[in-house]
Parts: structure tokens; sequence; C-alpha cells
């Protein structure tokens, strides 16, 4: 029911964390001429984050509305979720899709936080990766109340819990996640594709798709010559990197590829990409294709949209009840319905297939794909295969982006 | 006659002397070409409109789920009431045309006086004028939207519609007052002259004489800037705090499918546009009549 | 007093529009002048440094990408000359009545968004899409012949999306000559094209520079067509500096590389109206 207080209080896990992330801004350099960019990171130990963050929630009362930003069509169309919501607990819910990648939007959120003022959002949904450790280290992002998260320590699965780069689920709790693995067109493919080095085959030179974003190639370098990247050192990234490079230059790769990769694969213009699960789905059902997709034998990515709180929300309390509200069954399983992204509600596949068994017609179809489909619920064999990205914090960055970037924009 | 036409030519009638048979045949070939220019023209804007077709197509496949990418079949239902299935949609297309009609009107007043004052006059400073329009045009757009947004941040103005459509205004200013300027540029200043030597306030002789004489330069810079703001997606995207504009809600559809809704906006939009080109087709008939 | 009301006209118009731009444009640019030459990353703060090296870094790592930028810009923006010089004469010259709906149906695509042209062009385009499919089938094109993700779709895309920025200008230009100058050649027995080479085409000068200036300029500093239709090495300057600002979060690499395709462009503008001397052309044919 309520939290258990030793969630809290690993100290050993906790405070390296907080030795990187809270304490790490003793260095902060402010010195600066005209207008630069202030650096913000605050120094804190557990202990005092934990008593702030009481103390905090201590103080706030419900004004009555959220504010909630969410990448586009990432919620069910109709807003049912958000309209029982309103209806069972008052509080009005301005949903608006503002966030197109996370690097934008944190370059949008972050001026204004620094210099004090409110974003106007009292809940956002951040991938973990670089600009989610940001925000926590430069204290953007307001600690979550513990005990207003009792539908997510009763009903969230256990590997969406406590996860590496929010231990003790301070700062975020998940809102879906997905996996990038490999896609594949049959009608050009015929051999079934199970490794990372499938997608470096000189055969499909010229129809290979990869990801732009430095995070996902990263990993997927890493996992080409075999090292965890949740425990990469830079000398791994260098040898990754030449591995990508060496796929560039053979003139295998077709492009570098944001989100369009699915419009490629599905035209027959790449034949084989990285890609991520749920779009595999979405574009099956649309076209009634048959792509295929598999998280490679030397392993995929899992990340994870989180939801979190930024400093100065206007209603941070009604933004706490929002959140616990997703974690119940059957608002989860709406949601999962439309988005077709991986759930941490693990009971929400339950949900939806007594659903389907009282639907009728395409409806009940479409339930029973997405109540059925490995792309939504990960097997246990996927789970021990799929690794976080690589923990970029802003202090390995440039080094990090100096080895990645020139795979992508040379 | 519209401000816009430049007065007829004459035909001369054929008639049977040897100049005269020159010049018909000069004529034969001259038609020839300028049914070529005509027939360019015209392949250009079918050239222009081209995935214009491609999406109206597209707002009547249907698909089984959100992807629109490839075609499953022909349905009218998108342009019933699953229409308004994504409501910040149709909010973000309002909010989009009203900033890119509120810039437009704006930058056109400043760029156009902007431009009279660069084409018509020798004065200090034009270089440095000169200097900054060039610059607002070639600054990156990622360079505008970051100092924007660090300029209303620091000042403490709320982000919205109003920063917006400041931000379009001014980079639309300077593609304005070029365009403005290349009309200037050369314009015969005896009218104004004869203008001023009749008595005619400065007003008057800018209102009478100048504006009409720069009348296309305006159009056309006007109709450059509100492409340029209705399109626009990196600085909006980074001084409008929480209000949503239609490219702005396009580009963060693309990671997650582009469902046919938004072809079927395309194509209203597009739709529109068209019906608003047919009528001043028609009104220009007859005021030429 | 009358000639010192006239000296002041020109301040007066240039004053609105002028500190629009100094309040909008200069001053928080400047903030990023400063932060060129700075160093540090954004959780701990940038300090300035007066790092010049930032600028040669900036040369150094992405040359390449400069001068790709700079190619694909001078190539798309004759390709704007070439397609839209033709489609300003015809409609300045035979428009007619019907002047400002031509100029509409130039600028209607427009009004659509762009990600939804050019998701539409990578249909047209695909490889074995309606335009190829045909070809490749017929035997007229090799099976692996591709337009996308390449640098000729990147191009071709640049061009598209800025042809009405070339053909505006030269048409405004055009519109202004009158036609009784040309009748007046020909009667004089100049051929068609004398006429236009001694005639209109001098005449047409200023709009061909203002076009020029709005598309090379703008195309140099473009970034989305090539990350939509380019291939690996098509990477231009834009999508640099994007990544600078936004992925890596190196807001003075960034900016360095802002300011130097800016000086460069400069350059390149300043460098083609002193050789097309555009100026002084004109003030012989306002006399």
């Amino acid at each position: 029911m309520t939290h258990t207080p030793s969630r809290l209080s690993r100290p050993s896990r906790l405070s390296r964390r907080s030795a990187l992330g809270l304490g790490g801004g003793s260095a902060a350099a402010l010195a600066l001429a005209a207008c630069g960019v202030q650096g913000a990171a605050k120094t804190q130990t557990t202990g005092q984050a934990q008593s702030a963050a009481q103390k905090f929630w201590k103080t706030q009362k419900a004004t009555g509305t959220v504010n909630f930003a969410n990448w586009a069509l990432y919620i069910d169309p109709s807003h049912q979720t958000l309209k029982e919501f309103t209806k069972a607990t008052g509080i009005a819910v301005n949903y608006s899709e503002v966030i197109q990648d996370d690097d934008s939007f944190f370059a949008k959120v972050n001026p204004v936080i620094r210099s004090g003022q409110s974003t106007g959002y009292d809940l956002m949904v951040i991938t973990d990766g670089l600009q989610f450790t940001e925000l926590v280290q430069l204290g953007e992002v307001l600690p979550l109340d513990q005990s207003r998260l009792t539908n997510f320590y009763k009903y969230a699965g256990k590997p969406y819990q406590n996860r590496a780069f929010d231990p003790g689920n301070v700062y975020s709790v998940p809102w879906a996640s997905g996996s990038t693995g490999i896609a594949w067109n049959p009608k050009y493919v015929k051999e079934p594709v199970t490794s990372i080095a499938d997608l470096w085959n000189p055969a499909y030179a010229g129809h290979v798709g990869m990801m732009s974003d430095p995070q996902e190639i990263a990993n997927f370098g890493l996992f080409k010559i075999g090292v965890d990247p949740e425990t990469s050192t830079a000398a791994d990234w260098k040898k990754a990197a030449s591995a990508l490079m060496q796929q560039k230059s053979a003139g295998i790769v077709r492009q570098y590829y944001d989100q369009s990769y699915i419009n490629a694969l599905a035209k027959g213009d790449t034949w084989i990409t990285m890609a991520w699960s749920g779009d595999i789905f979405q574009q099956n059902l649309s076209a009634g294709s048959d792509l295929q997709f598999v998280v490679p034998k030397e392993g995929g990515t899992i990340w994870t949209d989180n939801m979190m709180i930024p400093r100065y929300a206007k209603d941070p309390v009604a933004a706490m009840e929002l959140i616990d509200w997703f974690y119940r069954p059957d608002m989860a399983a709406l949601l999962t319905e439309a988005i077709e992204y991986i759930s941490p509600v693990p009971s929400v596949q339950g949900v939806i297939k007594k659903a389907a068994v009282g639907a009728t017609g395409s409806d009940k179809q479409s339930l029973l794909d997405v109540a059925d489909s490995p792309l939504v619920w990960l097997s246990a064999a996927d789970y021990a295969r799929l690794k976080s990205y690589v923990p970029v914090t802003a202090r390995n960055e440039a080094a990090f982006n100096g080895v990645f970037q020139p795979v992508v924009a040379g | 006659m519209t401000v816009l036409d430049s007065p007829e030519r004459d035909r001369v009638p054929p008639s049977r002397s040897a100049p005269a048979a020159a010049r018909t045949r000069r004529r034969r070939r001259g038609a020839w070409a300028d049914r070529l220019l005509h027939a360019w023209t015209w392949a250009v804007i079918v050239w222009l409109a081209l995935p214009i077709a491609v999406m109206v197509v597209f707002s009547f496949n249907d698909p089984h789920g959100r992807f629109n990418i490839s075609w499953v079949g022909f349905t009218f239902k998108w342009y019933g009431p699953d229409l308004l299935d994504y409501p910040s949609l149709t909010t973000a297309l309002e909010n989009s045309l009203l900033v890119a009609v509120s810039a437009t009107v704006l930058s056109v007043v400043l760029g156009t006086l902007v431009g009279l004052a660069l084409g018509k006059y020798r004065f200090r400073g034009l270089g440095a004028a000169n200097l900054v329009q060039f610059a607002a045009i070639s600054a990156p757009d990622i360079v505008l939207a970051s100092s924007l947004l660090s300029f209303f941040v620091t000042l403490r103005i709320p982000l919205g519609l109003p920063t917006i459509i400041v931000a379009h205004t001014m980079f639309c200013l300077s593609f304005v007052a070029v365009t403005v300027r290349a009309r200037v540029l050369g314009l015969d200043r005896s009218l104004e002259e004869a203008a001023r030597d009749l008595g005619a306030g400065p007003w008057s002789t800018f209102r009478l004489v100048t504006l009409p004489l720069i009348f296309p330069g305006v159009l056309a810079g006007a109709l450059l800037a509100f492409a340029i703001s209705i399109d626009d997606f990196v600085v909006t995207s980074f001084v409008s705090g929480s209000t949503q504009t239609f490219p702005l809600w396009v580009w963060s559809a693309t990671r997650n499918g582009l469902p046919p809704q938004v072809d079927v906006l395309g194509t209203l939009i597009f739709a529109v546009g068209l019906v608003a080109v047919v009528v001043s087709a028609l009104l220009g008939r007859r005021s030429a009549r | 007093m009358r000639r010192f009301r006239h000296a002041a006209v020109p301040y007066l118009l240039i004053l609105p529009g002028g500190l629009w731009l100094v309040i909008f444009f200069v001053i928080p640019v400047i903030a990023l002048i400063s932060l060129s030459t700075q160093t540090g990353d954004v959780v701990d703060g940038f300090s300035q440094v007066f790092r010049f090296a930032n600028y040669s870094d900036a040369w150094g790592n992405y040359h390449d990408q400069f001068v790709r930028s700079l190619i694909y810009g001078a190539v798309a923006t004759l390709l704007c000359i070439a397609l839209g010089y033709p489609v300003a004469y015809w409609i300045a010259f035979k428009g007619g009545a019907r002047k400002s709906t031509y100029l509409l149906l130039l600028l209607l695509p427009f009004f659509v968004s762009f990600v939804l042209r050019t998701v539409s062009w990578q249909y047209i385009l695909g490889d074995n899409g309606m335009l190829l499919g045909p070809l490749k089938s017929a035997g007229i094109l090799p099976g692996n012949f591709r337009v996308l993700a390449t640098g000729t779709a990147v191009i071709g895309g640049l061009t598209y999306n800025y042809l009405p920025f070339m053909v505006l200008p030269i048409y405004v230009a055009l519109e202004r000559v009158d036609p009784r100058l040309v009748e007046a050649a020909r009667d004089l027995y100049a051929s068609r094209t004398q006429a236009f080479r001694q005639v209109v085409f001098p005449l047409s000068l200023p709009g061909v520079f203002a076009g020029v200036l709005l598309t090379f300029v703008p195309v140099a500093a473009d970034y989305v067509n090539a990350s939509l239709l380019g291939g690996t090495g098509n990477t231009m300057i834009g999508n640099i500096i994007q990544d600078e600002f936004l992925t890596a979060q190196d807001y003075p690499t960034g900016a360095a590389l802002s300011f130097l395709l800016m000086a460069i462009l400069l350059i390149g503008m300043f460098s083609y109206a002193r050789v097309l001397g555009t100026e002084e052309v004109l003030e012989v044919a306002a006399r």
C-alpha cells in the first residue's frame, strides 16, 4: 500500500548516484562576461534531499489544474484517460503535445527554469538519457511525493521500478517503454535476422537504415563489439565508433534517420534497419504489412519515457495525482491500447485480453493484436538482452559526442 | 485594370510592306516563344504542387492504424466526424493562421519602410543597415531561436502567441525589405518630384504615387512573409511556450506516425487557398473588362 | 529647414523596422557572440575565456560541411534562376490581369507544412515508387539507381523549397520594365534575344540580386532538406549547427560556427555585388 522506507534508503547506490548527480555541481564555475549560460547544479546529501522533499510536499496545495506536456500521439486520441481523471478528481487537465524530442524540449525549458520562472507545465515526459540526467543534476525537476505513488508501487512491474537512471524513483516513473532492435522486410531479406552483424552485411549495401541519435547508434556500435553500454568506457566508445565508421565507408548505410526510418522501410527503400518496436507494430497494423522485428542476440536497447514534474510547477500535487492515475490498470490499459508501446503495468495485458472478449469486429481484432503482440509485451529472454543507453552526463558528453557525432554528421 | 498591370501593348495590325512582313514573321516566332514560356510556367506550378497531390490522395487512404505511409484503400471517412479526433490539431492550425496574418501585416509595414529607405536614399548608416538585414537573413534558425529564448526569459517576458508574432515579424521583415528594395531601386524619381511640384505633401505623394509604384514589391514581400511564417518551425518551437502551431504539431506527430487527419487538414488548407486564388482570378478578369 | 527634413526622411523610414531588428535580433545575437568565445557545459556553466580557437577548431572540424553547403547553395541557386527566371518573365509580361493569381498559385503549396511536402516527395521519389518504379521495370534505369539519400535529392529539395524566393524578387523587378522599351528596341530591328539581353535583362538585375540573396543565403544555412532527403556524406553546416546547439549542447562551438557561416556568406554576397556592379547599372538606368 504505502512505500517501504527501505526502498528510499539504499545508501550505497543512492549515495553514489547523489554524489554524481545532486552533489556533482560543486565545481560549478560561474564567472561570466556579458551573458553566458550559468550552471546551476546543487550540492546536497541524500538525507538532506529526502527530508527536503518531504517538507516540500507538506507545503503544497492543489489548485485544480494540471498542465501536461507530452509527445504527439502519445495518449489515447479521445483523451478518455484524462476525462475520467477529471470526473474522478475534479482536476482539469490541459494537455499539450509540445515535445518533439528531448534535445529541443530541454533547450526550451532549461533557460526558463534556470531563471526561476515556471515553464507553464506541471508534468512532462522525458526519455531516460542525457537530458533526463541533466534535469536532475541541475535541480530542475521536483522529487516525487512518494506517499502519493500508491498505484505505482502496487501495480508497476518490477523491471520498471528502481531503474539505474533513477534509483528509488525519486524523480520519475515510467510513462511507456520501447525497445530498439532490428526490423526487416522479408520481401528483400530472405534469411532470418538474429544478430547486430546483419546490419553490417555488405549484401544489403545501400539499403541499411541506422538512427541518427548518437545515443541509439552508440548502443548498437557497442553491441557490435560485444560491450555492455551501461558499463562502457571512453575507449569502448572509440572502438564502437570505428565499427560504425567502417559500416558507413563501406557504403552499407543508406541514411541516418530520425523517426522517419519507418517510411523508408515501409516503401522498400531500406530493407533492414534499426527500429523501435512500437513503430513496427503500428505499421503492420496500419497497412497489413509483414515487417519483422527482433531484439538481436548481442543486445538491444530499452528506453523509457518518464513522467517528471518540472521545478516551479504551479500545481505539483495535482500532477502527482495524475501520475498515479495512469498506474490504475484500467487507465494503463486504455493508454496501451492506443499507443501500443510497452506498459509498465504488467496486468494490463490481462485487462486488454478481457476487453477483447467483450468486443466485436475490428475492435476485437485490434485488441487481440495488442494483447498478443511480442512487440508490446517483451519476453523474459528479451529483457535479459535489453540494455539502457550509455550513461552520459554533461561531464562526459563532450567526449561522447566527439566520438559519435562524426559518424552521423560526416 | 489593377495596379499590378502594366499598360497593354498596342498591337499593330500586319500590313503588306516588307518591314511589316518581317514584323509578322518575328511575331509568329515570338508567339511560339510565348507559348513555350507559358507552358514552362505551368510546368513549374504543377511541379510545385505535385507533393500536394500526393497528400490529397493520401487523405483518402484507409489505414487500420495510425500510420499513413502505405496505400491501403479508399475512404471518405476522415472528412467526417473523425476529423476532430485530434482537437489539438485544429487549435494548432488556428494559431498558425493568426500568427501568419499578424506577422505578415507587421513585417510588411515595417519592411516596406525599410526597403524604401535602403533603395531610394543614400545616407550614413546605409551600409550598416544593409549589413543588419543581411545578418537577419543569413542567421541560422537555431541561432535566432536560442538567442530569442534567452532574451525573452532574461527579461521575464511570458512566452506565447505574442512572442511568436514578434519573432516572426523580425525575420520576415528583412525578406520584405529586400524585395521592396529590388522594386524601389531605379524607380523614376521624376514622378515623385512632379507630384511634389504640383503641391502634394509627403504623405499624399507616398500614398498616391510611391505606393502604387512599389505595390508589386509590397505584395510579393507579403506573400513571402506569409509563406515563411506559416511554415516556420525552429524559432516558433523555442519561443512558443505552451502554444502549439501547425508545423510544430506535424513535426511532433512524425515521431509517432502521421495519421490521415493531418493529410486531411493539409488538403483543406490547400483547398481554401485554391478557392482564394480562383476568386482573385475571377475578380481580376472582371476588373480588366 | 526643408533640406533638414528631407535628410531626416531615410532615418525616419528606417526607424520602426530598424528598432524592431535591433531589439529582437541584434541584442539577442550579441549575447551569442559573447558565447562563441566561452568554454564549459550546460550543467557547470560557461565561462568567458576569449577562446578564439573555437573558430579555428570549428573550421578545422567542419570545413567539409562548409564547402559542401556553399556548393549545394550555389547549385540550388543557379537551378532556381534557371527554373524561375522564365516564370517570372512570363508572369510579369504576359500575366495580364491574372498576375497576382499566378503568384498565389506558385506559393499555394507552401501554405501546407514543409514536413508534409517532403514526406510526399519521399513517397514520389522512392526507389520503387511511382516515378522510379516504372522506369526501372521498363529497363531505362538500373535496378540499384536511387534518388533519395543522395546529394541530388538534397539539392532538388532545396531548389523546390526556395524557388518562390527567387521568382518573386525577379518578378518584382521585371514587372517594372515598361514593355514600350522592348517595343522600341524591336522597332529598331533588334531581335527578340537582343532586346532581352540588352534592355530587359540588365533592368532585371536588382531582382536577380535580391533573389540570389534571399535564396543562396538561407539555403546555405538550411538543415531540413539534408536531414530528410540526404544520405551519408550529404550533411550541411546547418545540420552541424543544429547538432551543436541541441544534441551536443556545445553552445560556444554552435555560436562560432554560425558566425563563421554568416561571415562567409557576407563575403560571398559582397563579391557578387562587386562583380555584377548592380547598383551602378541601376543608377544609369534610372536617369
